[in-house]
C-alpha cells in the first residue's frame, strides 16, 4: 500500500505532529509525504530526512500558503490517484483538510486513530475517550487523521527521500487568509512537552493564572495548559485548552491545578504518565485518575511548591 | 439571507458514557439525550445573525430517529423558524449526513450553513468540511467569531497556535467552536410557540441518498482504567514524589 502523509509545518519548520503520522503510515505501507505551502523548499528538505520516507512531494504555490483547505484538498485528491491512503495528524490543520479530501474521494474518514490493526482496521476513541471502537473501512482508499500521542515519533534524521515538485489546481477563489494571532512562547509546545502545568477555573483571574501557573511552569521547564472553564473566562488563551475538544496531551507529568476533572477535560490528558492534582475538594473527580494528589488551597500550595523546587 | 443549521441528538454532555457489556457500543437506553452542545452554539449564532438583521430565515435540520424531533423543537424554541427531520433509525456516518445536507442545501438555497465542529458522541469532526467539499463552498471551521459583510463572511478560527482569520465568499460553511457564543435557554412562551412551527418529515430515500455505512464497528471496549494513586499531606512530600518520577530534577 502507498500512503501520502500531510506534512505539518510553520514558519519554515516541520512540526513534530508529522512524525507520529509517519509512524502510523509506515504500518500501512510505503510512506510518501506532501509538503504544501509557499517557499517551502526548506521544509521539503527536512521532510526528506525523516527516516523511512520514500518520496516527498512538494507543492510550492501561493495558493497553498496558509493551508487553505479549499485549495489544498483538490491537490491531495489528485495525488490520491497514485496513493491508497491519506494520513494527516489530528491538528487543527489536519482536521480542517482531511474531511474535505475524504468527501472529494467519496470516502468515509477515520478520525483520530489510536492504532493500526491491519490495512483496513483501526481503533479510535469515541464519547470523549470513554469508549474505544475498532472500525473496519470498506472504502478502497483510506483517509485518516492520527492522534499524535498514540504513535511514537519517527526519527527526524536518517532518511534521504527523493523530492519531487507537484502542482495542484491553484487558487479556487473561495477563501482567503486575512491574518493570525499566534503567541510566541519560550516554553515548550503543549502537545510535545514532557511536563505540563495546567490551571482551571479556581485560578479566578487572568492575573492570578499567570502569577501562579507561569512561575511554576518555568521552574519545571513545562508547558502551560488550561481547562475549558479557564479559557472561557479569559484566564488563558484558547490554544491552551486541553480536552475532548481542545488539545490531546500525554506528557511525562501533568499537574492539574484547581481543575475538577470533568470527562471532557480527562479526555485530553488521561494518558499522561504521571498525573498530579492539586484541589481543595478531596472528592473532586480529578483525584480518581491522579497518581499524586494534594488536597488544599492552591493559593497557598502553588507558591510554596514553586519556591521549594 | 437564509441560514441552515444542522443539529444532532446525542448523549447529554453531563452523562458518563458506559460501554455495553457485549462490546457492541455505548449504552444509550434510558440515558438523557440532548442537542449536541456545538450545535446549540450554531443555532445561537444563527439567531444572533437574524437579530442583527443579517439573516431572514433559519431552517434547522436533523438526521436521526423520530426522537430527534425533540432536538428540532429545542432549536425552534431557541429561535429557528422551521425544521426538517430526515428520519432514520440507522447510524448515519458524517459522509452520508453531508450528502443529505447537500441535497437539502440545493433545495433550500441557504447562503450560510452553520454546523457544530464535532458531535460529542462519535467525535468525528468531519461533516462541515465534507459538506463544503460536496458543494464546492468555502469553509470556516472551529469558529470563535463570525462577521457577515455583504457577499463575504470573515471567520476567526481557533487553531493550534492561537487564532486565524479567513474570509470566505458566500455561500459558505461555518463550524462552531466553544467560544463563539453562549447559547440562550428557550423561554417558556417560546417553547409553547415552537410547538406550532413547521416541522417537515422526510426520509433519506426522499433525497435519493445511499446512507449505507462505509465503516463497520467490529467492537467497542472501555479504555484501560487508571488506578487512583496516593494522596500526599504536604508540599514537601509532593516534591519527593515528583522527584521519584525521575522527570523532575
Ligand atoms: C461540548 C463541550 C466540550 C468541552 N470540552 C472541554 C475541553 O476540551 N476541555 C475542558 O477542560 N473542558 C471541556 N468542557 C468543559 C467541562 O465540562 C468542564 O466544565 C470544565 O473542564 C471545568 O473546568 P474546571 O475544572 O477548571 O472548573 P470547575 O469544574 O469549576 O472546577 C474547579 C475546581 O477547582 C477547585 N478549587 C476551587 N478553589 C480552589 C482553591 N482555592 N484551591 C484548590 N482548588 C480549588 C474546585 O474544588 C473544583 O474542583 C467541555 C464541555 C462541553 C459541554
Amino acid at each position: 500500500m502507498k500512503t501520502l502523509v500531510w506534512v505539518e509545518h510553520e514558519e519554515g519548520q516541520l512540526k513534530d505532529a508529522t512524525l507520529s503520522a509517519v509512524t502510523a503510515a509506515s504500518k500501512l505501507g510505503e510512506v510518501h509525504l506532501l509538503v504544501a505551502g509557499q517557499n517551502v523548499g526548506d521544509v521539503g528538505a527536512q521532510a526528506a530526512k525523516i527516516a523511512g520516507v520514500g518520496k516527498v512531494h512538494v507543492a510550492d504555490d501561493a495558493a497553498f500558503a496558509h493551508g487553505l483547505a479549499e485549495n489544498v484538498a483538490p491537490l491531495i485528491a489528485g495525488l490520491m490517484d497514485h496513493h491508497d491512503a491519506f494520513l494527516a495528524p489530528s491538528t487543527t490543520t489536519g482536521k480542517n483538510i482531511a474531511p474535505r479530501v475524504a468527501a472529494l474521494l467519496d470516502v468515509m474518514q477515520i478520525s483520530d486513530i489510536l492504532s493500526v490493526e491491519s490495512d483496513d482496521t483501526f481503533t479510535r476513541p469515541i464519547y470523549a475517550g470513554n469508549a474505544i471502537a475498532t472500525v473496519k473501512s470498506s472504502d478502497s482508499k483510506k483517509v485518516i487523521t492520527v492522534r499524535g500521542t498514540a504513535f511514537e515519533k519517527a526519527a527526524a534524521e536518517g532518511g534521504s527521500a527523493q523530492v519531487e515538485a507537484v502542482s495542484g489546481t491553484g487558487d479556487k477563489g473561495l477563501s482567503s487568509f486575512v491574518g493570525q494571532e499566534v503567541a510566541h512562547s519560550e516554553r515548550p509546545e503543549l502537545t510535545s512537552a514532557n511536563i505540563i502545568v495546567s490551571g482551571g477555573r479556581a485560578l479566578g483571574s487572568s492575573e492570578q493564572f499567570h502569577a501562579l501557573i507561569d512561575p511554576l511552569a518555568d521552574k519545571l521547564g513545562a508547558a502551560v495548559g488550561a481547562s475549558r472553564a479557564a479559557v472561557d473566562a479569559g484566564y488563558a488563551p484558547n490554544d491552551y485548552q486541553v480536552g475532548q475538544t481542545g488539545k490531546i496531551v500525554a506528557p511525562g507529568i501533568y499537574i492539574a491545578i484547581g481543575i475538577s476533572g470533568a470527562i471532557q477535560h480527562l479526555a485530553g490528558m488521561k494518558d499522561s504518565k504521571v498525573i498530579v492534582a492539586i484541589n481543595k475538594d478531596e472528592d473532586a473527580p480529578i483525584f480518581q485518575v491522579a497518581d499524586i494528589g494534594l488536597v488544599g488551597d492552591l493559593f497557598k500550595i502553588v507558591p510554596e511548591l514553586t519556591e521549594k523546587l | 439571507m437564509k441560514l441552515l443549521v444542522p443539529v444532532k441528538r446525542v448523549i447529554d454532555y453531563n452523562v458518563k458514557p458506559r460501554v455495553k457489556a457485549d462490546g457492541t457500543g455505548v449504552d444509550l437506553a434510558n440515558v438523557k439525550m440532548s442537542m449536541n452542545p456545538f450545535d446549540e452554539i450554531a443555532v445561537e449564532e444563527a439567531i444572533r445573525l437574524k437579530e442583527k438583521g443579517l439573516a431572514t430565515e433559519i431552517v434547522a435540520v436533523s438526521i436521526g430517529p423520530a426522537k430527534a424531533q425533540e432536538t428540532l423543537r429545542t432549536a425552534l424554541a431557541m429561535g429557528a423558524d422551521r425544521a426538517i427531520l430526515v428520519q432514520t433509525d440507522a447510524d448515519v456516518e458524517p459522509l452520508a449526513v453531508a450528502k443529505l445536507l447537500q441535497k437539502i442545501v440545493e433545495e433550500e438555497q441557504p447562503q450560510l450553513v452553520i454546523l457544530g465542529k464535532q458531535a460529542i458522541d462519535d467525535d468525528s469532526n468531519q461533516t462541515g468540511q465534507m459538506l463544503g467539499a460536496l458543494l464546492g463552498w468555502g469553509q470556516g471551521t472551529f469558529a470563535s467569531k463570525v462577521e457577515v459583510d455583504g457577499q463575504a463572511v470573515s471567520v476567526t478560527r481557533e487553531v493550534d497556535g492561537g487564532l486565524e482569520t479567513v474570509k470566505l465568499n458566500l455561500p459558505a460553511i461555518v463550524t462552531t467552536d466553544l467560544r463563539l457564543n453562549e447559547p440562550r435557554y428557550a423561554s417558556l412562551p417560546n417553547i409553547m410557540k415552537a410547538k406550532s412551527k413547521l416541522l417537515a418529515q422526510k426520509t433519506p430515500e426522499d433525497y435519493g441518498v445511499d446512507i449505507a455505512p462505509r465503516l463497520s464497528i467490529l467492537k467497542v471496549v472501555e479504555p484501560s482504567k487508571r488506578q487512583a494513586g496516593v494522596k500526599v499531606g504536604s508540599v514537601d512530600e509532593l516534591i519527593d514524589k515528583l522527584r521519584e518520577t525521575g522527570v523532575v530534577g
